[in-house]
């Protein structure tokens, strides 16, 4: 038996996990989270919303298909979610070094290592997620030999500053035009609205959009506490005040909130899966969703002008708000999938469609 | 909500290839929901040893067969309001779309629930389904018909090659083939237009994965994909006789999603209100993919569905015929979250097949595009190394995982890859052991690599294992990598020991070692979603791959621990899992925590609503071990679980286990050929003649003694088969020289072979030594007809009174001598008066849930009882006050496979069983009959009848069918004796005869209605003609009878009754 190198994952309650380093050998720390999907590790290690985060996969059989290459399609890496690994660690339970798969061009890895990324396996993946889901938020730290990283909760950074881009960036050429608010977004967000004929104009977080041209305004994904982006809130506020018409996802949803008056708070079991069930209010239509967050708005706080556009099936918390007669609608869960199930996709078109009304 | 108060549910009928326990399963789910909603119910199915026939899980249960005029008859008679169609295989659908094309539904107003027939038919045609599918541009594999090599030609042009030349029209694919450029497709077309005038030239997906999706879809167009499943042999072999795992392992999130979305997009426009289930072939270097199939109703993949994810399928899906919303359901395992969310596995299951075709004459090993295994395991782990060498255990042909194993070899390891059968796997593990590289073994199998990487680790490590000395030397970290891949103690005792002696010593010597190490096994939940929320969850497995124990047993001595019964195979199946759940049932009924441990996928006792806490698990020793070391279990049931539980019993006593019910002692009396045989001599009950042989001189000796025939057993053979009668010295040789090895090591048992002797078994429950209740029934055929393939009669019709008695003293003196307490069955053999005792088992038999349920005493419910300890009073009623008759047939499979001899022996053959009740013998015969696929001839029947027994034995039955206005036919032999005594018969030449009318040419008209072909003698070097006729019987689906007893029974009944005679009479009503 070759001889692996160990590390140990140690969680802030004093748990420690003994596991076999596949990625790079570095001692890192951040707020541990779990994730129940069964497939799509590259898109969701590049998730921005995962920034800050040692990810921890209740699959246990990782890096069976390998890592495809970053083959640019729009100025976009296909099968990957931004530019680079969000993640600050990785652990599962069994490794594949050898993968299988047309597309596949290196291993996890190999992939882990390039970014510099800690990988651990060999741990009780389902015995960690048992512990850590009862936390809410639960820190750890992967500690390679003696270097001690100490405990980090990157939530008391702003965690959408780091990942959102630095400057303004427009992508393809249609004829509806959408202001993309980055929070840390999916590029699946941005090919989504490619498909649908759009220019989409992507700016900064806390960037003053009010003199840009643009027919609807996107507020995208991202990860950490919502209340960070002050700005954006700010931003978002004036928005409101117009008819524009608004769309946001995950994050985006939380800001509209925050920026329509109402409150957000954390969630006792955060859903991070592939397998969300969320019901549009007052109908029969339900849907399986991907999601990734830990705070939730408060449908009580919502004010008088909104109302709650879908709950989630299992622990009634609320997915989505719209206004109720404003142009103007978000959901927490992720209709844009990569990773994940792509049910709601048509909220894109229905978004679109919205646009294109106002805008003629 | 639908307002329906009442509904008839349609079940599948006996157990057969391709349709087996799985629907008991799924048809339980469905009365369960329904009954749920304060529904009344009834269920038609024949099968008696299922649990959904059982008391209490319909409100009236129809022991008739599935066919569309029995159905029409109950209809008449119970007026349902509605009917669910879905949950009875292939069989209740079928009957279903004839009933509703021949107006009966509509006639009675009755209303299909969830899926409407009309979306089924469009499903079940090819054409009309590929055609609905391109309209929305989805893609099906390219087809195209030509009647010239031109267009043949021109095909390829468009399709690309390879390709694949089928001729139309014709059967066992002659003509057909793979093409790889012109020249081939030129030759191939050349011989494919000599068989039929258009051929099918056809895009191949040859090497593509397989994958399938089962989807869940409500009236309110909500749909959701519970699982899906990606086979590990690629497209050509058919998913029944694949190696499965779930969920996909090689699929990236692009591939798994865009297959979800069609999925969802195709069940959505077939308009499934329920199950469906869709298969794909994906392209192995792109995301390219074709439909290859739907089943809008449960199916085995299904049934395997719900037990990879814990998802109860069958259950939503009866909710959802009702009118119910996916959103408006819970989640039974959480019981908290809703019905409308997919599963997310934390482990990785691995379904493999279970084939018996040593069992068969002359059939063929090959596994491809048709389905021939008998059953399956699921087995579940944490890695794929681990899941798929508890899989190969638990299929129970003897090997123990992917490595390991003695006596397997392959002549030519090549042609072992590229031509599959049912030994692939291992074909692998040898090809590793010939250095043969992961891309050679890819090359000759397509197995994706991910699947070949991983078997080739596991053949990797016992490499690494052979090269330690002894035990000692594996250090605990070697250890825990070992135990995590799948490897079991025994695999790891045979890598150690060079010379292996006690087997089980080294075994246990590697356990404790083990366990000294701190190496165990954890135990596992599966919650549906991976632990993301709190689950109370009681369905459990067990794993290396983790480090703690999602629960704690609580050693309180009130858990029962019940011994499932494996895969179904050949001579043990649905009829085992009857008596496990009441076992369970009666244990829980008494305050008792009742636990399983069981590993088949297709069952009810694997549904964690059975019991408390579900062990979904191996039942080796080592892993029975484990789980009665966590619970400290008041002690252990053996005897409902057959033969698997039974063999572990002594090893598990030999570890200080509570065994309940009769002492281990005593069970090993029984089943010691030895031990058992002197037990009778002291007791002064006589037995067949026999004798353990070891060398052929003593075998000649011995037979020399007793005379022909003679049974002989040898001890070399996998699975106990190669079991055989033989009449003369010519026979004996040959098979001596062809099936036996004879050894010290392989002795072989002769036994003196009692000719046109009566068979009589008992099934019967004892309390310590007293026998408290018992049902005696006899064989229709005569002694050499296998007990599992007999036609059974309960109670015993034609015996004579004092055989009866002196039956109930011989089963009084053994269950005294053995001091019984519990199931037990015992067989005779009786010639006048004349009694010998041929087996006993000191545990349930297959018949038990049949006298069960026709004698209307739960023997089951009565033998746990007493392993319970618990004072029971003698059941007050007896056989002779029953004014019905119950009779049991077998189902046999041959159709499905080909070129087998349909022949019966002493060897069982039949995969399945019904139980029918008449008001008497010939009525509950006919039922009976019927129910296993036999119909009414309507005019034309073949006779050819073996010896001058048979013929004579016939001639009363050829009287009465010429009197009913049958016309005979029969081939040389048999039509002279007609003639002779004055029976109008018209003469058949032989199969090998070039001459006409001829027998061949009759049956593949399909002329004839009904053979009787009664083989000459009991052993099976068959003459070829004979061979031919009932091949062709089978092939061309004609009914076919090969005892000359059944045959003139049937055709009492058939002359004795016409169908409208049969009465519809529901359970409750004998």
């Amino acid at each position: 038996m070759a001889k692996e190198i160990t590390a140990k994952l140690v969680l802030e309650d004093g748990t420690v996990f003994i596991g076999k380093s596949f990625g790079f050998e570095g001692s890192v720390a951040g707020e541990v989270v779990f994730n129940t999907s069964m497939t799509g590790y590259p898109e969701s290690l590049t998730d921005p919303s995962f920034a800050g985060q040692i990810m921890v996969a209740t699959y246990p059989l990782i890096g069976n298909y390998g890592v495809p290459e970053a083959t640019m399609v729009d100025g976009l890496p296909d099968f990957f979610e931004s530019d680079r690994i969000q993640v600050t660690a990785l652990i599962v339970s069994d490794y594949s070094e050898q993968y299988s798969h047309w597309s596949a061009k290196r291993s996890l890895g190999d992939w882990l290592k390039e970014f510099k990324i800690p990988g651990l396996y060999g741990i009780d993946t389902r015995e960690l997620t048992k512990i850590i889901r009862e936390k809410g938020a639960m820190m750890g730290k992967i500690v390679f030999g003696n270097d001690d990283p100490g405990f980090h909760d990157p939530n008391t950074e702003n965690l959408v500053a780091n990942v959102s881009t630095d400057k303004v960036i427009t992508y393809g050429n249609g004829s509806t035009r959408i202001l993309l608010v980055d929070c840390g977004v999916k590029y699946n967000i941005i090919r989504h609205f490619l498909k649908r004929d759009t220019t989409v104009i992507r700016v900064p977080w806390d960037y003053d959009y009010s003199n840009e041209k643009y027919d609807g305004l996107f507020i995208s994904n991202g990860p950490g506490n919502p209340k960070m982006c002050e700005e954006t809130i700010q931003h978002l506020d004036l928005s409101l005040k117009q008819d524009t018409p608004i769309f946001g996802i995950c994050l985006g949803n939380q800001l509209l909130a925050l920026a329509s008056g109402a409150d957000t708070y954390k969630l006792k079991y955060g859903h991070r899966s592939h397998n969300q069930p969320v019901l549009q209010c007052g109908t029969n239509k339900a849907m399986v969703t991907s999601q990734n967050h830990g705070f939730a708005i408060d449908n009580k706080t919502l004010s008088s002008d909104w109302e709650p556009f879908f709950e989630n099936l299992n622990d009634g918390t609320n997915e989505g708000i719209r206004h109720k007669t404003r142009p103007v609608f978000s959901v927490q869960f992720h209709p844009e999938a990569s990773s994940g199930p792509t049910d709601s996709e048509y909220l894109f078109d229905d978004f679109l469609k919205i646009v294109r009304k106002t805008k003629f | 909500m639908i307002n329906i108060n009442k509904v008839l549910v349609l079940g599948s009928g006996a157990l057969k290839i391709g349709e087996a326990g799985e629907f008991d399963y799924s048809g339980s789910q469905a009365l369960k929901a329904l009954r749920e909603e304060g529904i009344f119910t009834i269920l038609i199915n024949p099968n008696i040893a299922t649990v959904q026939t059982s008391e209490g899980v319909a409100d009236k249960i129809y022991f008739l067969p599935v066919t569309p005029f029995f159905i029409e008859k109950v209809i008449e008679k119970e007026r349902p309001e509605g009917i669910l169609l879905s949950f009875g295989g292939q069989t209740a659908l079928n009957c279903g779309i004839e009933l509703f094309k021949s107006g009966i539904l509509e006639k009675y107003n009755i209303k299909v629930l969830g899926t409407p027939v009309q979306s089924i038919i469009d499903t079940e045609d090819r054409q009309i389904f590929a055609d609905n599918l391109r309209k929305i541009n989805i893609k099906t594999p390219r087809s195209i018909a030509v009647t010239t090599i031109d267009d043949a030609l021109n095909a390829s042009d468009t399709l690309g090659f390879p390709i694949i030349v089928r001729a139309a029209f014709t059967l066992g694919g002659q003509g057909s083939g793979f093409c790889y450029n012109r020249d081939e497709l030129l030759k191939l077309a050349g011989t494919a237009f000599s068989y039929s005038s258009q051929i099918l030239v056809e895009e191949s997906l040859k090497g593509w994965k397989e994958v399938e999706y089962e989807v869940v879809r409500d009236c309110y167009d909500n749909c959701i994909t519970v699982c899906n499943m990606e086979n590990f042999d690629p497209l050509g072999i058919h998913t029944g006789e694949s190696i499965v795992v779930a969920p996909s392992q090689t699929l990236t999130n692009r591939e798994y999603h865009k297959l979800r979305s069609l999925s969802i997009e195709i069940v959505r426009n077939v308009g499934v209100v329920g199950e469906c289930n869709v298969q794909y072939a994906l392209d192995p270097n792109s995301e390219d993919y074709r439909v290859i199939e739907v089943n809008a109703r449960l199916s085995r993949s299904s049934a395997l569905a719900s037990k990879a994810t814990g998802y109860p399928l069958a259950f939503v899906a009866a909710k959802l015929a009702l009118g119910y919303g996916l959103h408006e359901l819970k989640n039974s395992v959480t019981k908290t979250t809703t019905a409308f969310f997919e599963p997310a596995l934390d482990y990785i299951v691995v379904k493999i097949p279970r084939w018996d075709l040593n069992k068969f004459i002359g059939v063929s090993k090959e596994i491809g595009s048709s389905m021939k295994s008998v059953g399956e395991i699921m087995a579940i782990g944490r890695t794929f190394e681990e899941a798929i060498q508890k899989g190969l255990r638990m299929v129970g042909q003897g090997t123990h995982g992917f490595v390991g194993n003695h006596d397997i070899e392959f002549d030519d390891i090549d042609q072992a890859l590229s031509e599959p059968t049912d030994m692939r796997i291992y074909s692998i593990a040898s090809a590793f052991e010939a250095g043969y590289t992961v891309e050679k073994i890819h090359d000759l199998t397509k197995i994706d690599n991910w699947f070949l990487v991983k078997l080739k680790s596991i053949y990797d490590h016992m490499v690494q294992l052979k090269t330690l000395e002894k035990i000692e030397d594996i250090s605990a970290e070697m250890m825990k990598a070992t135990k995590q891949k799948g490897f079991s103690d025994f695999q790891i005792a045979r890598f150690l020991n060079e010379q292996p002696g006690n087997m089980h010593k080294e075994m246990l010597e590697v356990r404790n070692y083990r366990k000294s190490l701190g190496v165990f096994p954890y135990i596992k939940q599966i919650d549906t979603l991976a632990a993301e929320y709190p689950a109370q969850t009681n369905y459990l497995y067990m794993t290396y791959n983790g480090s703690a124990h999602d629960i704690i047993p609580e050693k309180d001595g009130k858990s029962v621990i019940v011994l499932g019964s494996g895969a179904y195979r050949i001579g043990s199946s649905v009829e085992f899992d009857w008596c496990s759940v009441n076992a369970l049932t009666t244990a829980r009924n008494e305050g008792y925590r009742g636990v399983m441990i069981n590993f088949n996928p297709e069952t009810v006792s694997t549904d964690y609503d059975t019991c408390d806490r579900l062990f979904f698990d191996e039942l080796s020793f080592e892993r029975t071990m484990d789980i009665i070391e966590l619970e400290q279990p008041k002690g252990v049931i053996v005897s409902t679980g057959g033969q698997i539980a039974n063999n572990l019993v002594m090893r598990l006593h030999g570890q200080n286990v509570p065994i309940l019910g009769t002492a281990p002692e005593s069970i090993d009396n029984a089943e010691n050929r030895h031990k058992f045989s002197s037990l009778l001599d002291t007791l002064k009950i006589d037995q067949p003649r026999w004798k353990e042989l070891v060398e052929i001189e003593q075998i000649y000796d011995f037979v020399d003694e007793v005379g022909f025939p003679v049974l002989i057993r040898p001890s070399y053979v996998l699975s106990g088969a190669a079991m055989n009668v033989v009449s003369n010295r010519q026979e004996l040789d040959f098979f001596l020289t062809l099936a036996a090895r004879v050894s010290k090591e392989y002795p072989v048992v002769v036994s003196e072979f009692i000719q046109n002797a009566k068979e009589i078994e008992i099934d019967a429950v004892a309390d310590k030594g007293e026998v408290m209740a018992y049902a005696i029934s006899e064989h229709i055929e005569f002694a050499g007809v296998h007990s599992g393939d007999a036609t059974i009669v309960f109670p015993a019709q034609k015996m004579y009174f004092e055989t009866s008695r002196r039956i109930k003293k011989i089963s009084r003196d053994i269950a005294k001598a053995l001091n019984i307490s519990g199931p037990f069955n015992m067989q005779f053999l009786a010639r006048d008066n004349d009694i010998k005792v041929i087996e006993c088992n000191l545990r349930a038999s297959r018949s038990f849930p049949f006298v069960s349920k026709v004698l209307k005493i739960n023997l089951i419910e009565l033998a746990t009882k007493i392993m319970l300890g618990i004072k029971v009073e003698k059941p007050s009623k007896s056989a002779f006050e029953m004014d019905y008759v119950g009779i049991k047939a077998s189902q046999f499979s041959f159709s499905r496979l080909q070129k087998a001899d349909p022949v019966l022996g002493v060897e069982m053959a039949s995969t399945g069983e019904v139980g029918c009740i008449g008001e008497n013998y010939y009525e509950a015969l006919l039922k009976a009959m019927l129910s296993v696929g036999y119909r009414i001839p309507e005019k034309n029947i073949l006779f050819s009848s073996g010896d001058t027994r048979s013929k004579i034995e016939l001639l009363t039955s050829a009287k009465m069918l010429v009197e009913r206005g049958y016309n005979l036919f029969a081939t040389k032999g048999s039509a002279k004796f007609l003639s002779d005594n004055d029976v109008p018969v018209t003469t058949l030449y032989w199969p090998d005869e070039a001459e006409s009318p001829n027998t061949l040419e009759y049956l593949k008209s399909r002329k004839i209605d009904l053979v009787i072909n009664i083989p000459k003698n009991l052993s099976k070097t068959e003459l070829y003609n004979d061979y031919e006729i009932r091949r062709a019987a089978v092939d061309f689906n004609i009914p076919l009878i090969t005892n000359a007893r059944l045959a003139s029974a049937f055709i009492y009944a058939i002359c004795k009754l016409q169908p409208e005679d049969i009465a519809i009479n529901s359970w409750d009503e004998y």
